[in-house]
């Protein structure tokens, strides 16, 4: 059983909780490897359409512990074993994962943040690439992700001056997709959560899968892979839901295949 | 059809298809089952309502690789006795294209005989291996000579020495895939590849096959020389007559094999 993180499902959402709260939910190797396992039996489980990451407490994740950190540690190996199968992981879900930023994300909680579909944030969270204050990159997937988000030249701005991003500078660079007040902050995220959940879960896939290709291919290899995605969204039981609920004027009932 | 133990044979449209079928053991290679590949692609390859062969495999993985406990107790003089890979020796032989289409692991074994496609498609994120050097031995049915003849010396000894996990993305840069495919739609894109082929004129694909793989063998001007006999058989093909006949008269051209 997971010691680090706790891990629920409930009305079709994945409820992933760092838990580590005394420590902010810092990064040790477990918790990595335990966000890994949590991902892959959510992306397994068919009853499961929705992944929400949050934190336990006051904080969202703080990155690495660093009382984990010492002079012997090879910091590539370090992301070789643990942080990029992490990532790896969430790049390869191919359902819908939110952030729900509940405090500060610092380091390669940032980072965690950036991996997933939507950044959910409360007034009182931030973020901060705090690398560089140790002498550091950012790490695991971290300007790969963050550089798409807001463009190269405010991808260095945050992580050569290490600021502080509040909520509210987040939402206006791209980097949070809503933020809601504290105290109405887990309420809102069910109901985001639950939005998306309800939505066809195929499609969504394939719309990720859509987004990778778009990095990765030539654009007439990316058209093959597009109509083949079609295809297959043409298939789903939600497609032909949606034309009939279309048809008959009512709200369409997904099942998410 | 002829019952088989390991695998299950079907001819849909001109399609003969081998499905390898021990997936709780991810189609790995048993000597018995390699026999009953063999024996079906001969079969489909006498069969005349058969114009284009499609392997593939059953359940998570196309095939994770020979039978390890079959082998783990044998001698070097039982091996040379049995001659097991007599079988693989033969699979060359066969004239009509064989299309691949593979997906989940492609490891050892299942890399060799991935290998002996004409065509191979892939779904995405399947992972390929030559795995043999972690128990002490070495690919034994082709794999280090058309590993290294399709990708060159450097890549093919890295992953044979390394026994690595290498993504079909990254096959297809070396030129062993031709088309990676959304895994939902495999066997659908492979189906519609091999309608494409069995809709052309059936001698020439031969033809063409024969000469492509001299060209692997051959220098070159024996290569040359081979295609041009086969260039010249081809125009005692009525399919040849048909053929440019169409084309002058401006129509599509109707082929029968002939």
């Amino acid at each position: 059983m997971s010691e680090t993180i706790q891990y629920e499902v409930k009305d079709s959402i994945a409820w992933l909780t760092l838990n580590r709260p005394d420590k902010l939910n810092a990064f040790v190797a477990q918790m990595n490897h335990e966000i890994k396992d949590a991902l892959r039996m959510a992306s397994k489980d068919d009853n499961v359409r929705c992944i929400v990451v949050t934190g336990a407490g006051r904080a969202f994740c703080s990155g690495q512990d660093l009382s984990e950190v010492d002079e012997q540690m090879d910091h590539g190996q370090v992301l070789r074993d643990h942080y990029g199968p992490m990532i790896l992981e969430i790049k390869k879900l191919e359902k819908p994962i939110i952030a729900a930023v509940n405090g500060v994300a610092a380091g390669a909680g940032f980072s965690l943040a950036l991996a997933c579909d939507f950044r959910l944030m409360s007034e009182k969270a931030s973020y901060i690439n705090a690398f560089i204050h140790v002498g550091l990159i950012p790490d695991s997937g971290n300007l790969f992700y963050l550089s798409q988000l807001v463009g190269t030249a405010k991808a260095a701005e945050i992580s050569i001056l290490g600021e502080k991003i509040t909520a509210t500078q987040a939402l206006d660079l791209g980097l949070a997709t809503k933020v809601y007040s504290q105290e109405d902050f887990e309420v809102e995220v069910k109901a985001f959560a639950k939005g998306i959940a309800m939505k066809p879960t195929k499609a969504i896939g394939l719309i990720k899968r859509g987004l990778n290709d778009v990095q990765t291919l030539p654009f007439e290899e990316y058209l093959q892979r597009e109509a083949e995605s079609q295809r297959i969204a043409g298939l789903t039981e939600d497609h032909v839901e949606g034309i009939e609920a279309f048809k008959n004027k009512r709200s369409p009932e997904f099942i998410g295949k | 059809m002829t019952a088989y133990k390991f695998i299950e044979t079907s001819v849909d449209q001109q399609i003969g298809m081998i499905e390898l079928n021990r997936p709780k053991q991810l189609n790995s290679l048993n000597r018995y089952m390699v026999g009953e590949i063999l024996e079906a692609l001969q079969a489909f390859d006498r069969n005349e309502e058969v114009r284009v062969i499609l392997l593939v495999g059953k359940g998570k993985a196309f095939s994770a690789g020979a039978d390890i406990e079959e082998m783990a107790g044998a001698d070097s003089m039982s091996l040379e006795l049995l001659n097991q890979f007599a079988d693989w020796d033969q699979i060359p032989l066969i004239k009509k294209p064989i299309i691949g289409a593979v997906h989940g692991f492609v490891f050892g074994g299942g890399f060799e005989l991935a290998l002996c496609c004409d065509v191979l498609l892939a779904a995405d994120g399947t992972e390929f291996a030559f795995p043999e050097v972690t128990l002490g031995v070495m690919p034994g049915a082709g794999g280090t000579q058309r590993l290294t003849k399709l990708v060159g010396r450097a890549k093919a000894i890295e992953w044979l020495w390394t026994g690595e996990r290498i993504i079909a993305n990254e096959l297809q840069k070396y030129g062993v895939i031709n088309r990676i495919v959304s895994p939902e739609l495999l066997r659908e894109e492979a189906f519609r590849f091999a309608n494409k082929i069995a809709s052309m004129p059936p001698l020439a694909i031969r033809m063409i096959k024969d000469s492509v793989n001299k060209a692997v063998d051959y220098p070159l001007y024996e290569g040359m020389q081979y295609e041009r006999k086969n260039f010249y058989l081809l125009f005692s093909s009525e399919d040849q007559k048909e053929g440019m006949q169409a084309f002058v008269e401006k129509r599509k051209p109707v082929y029968k094999g002939k």
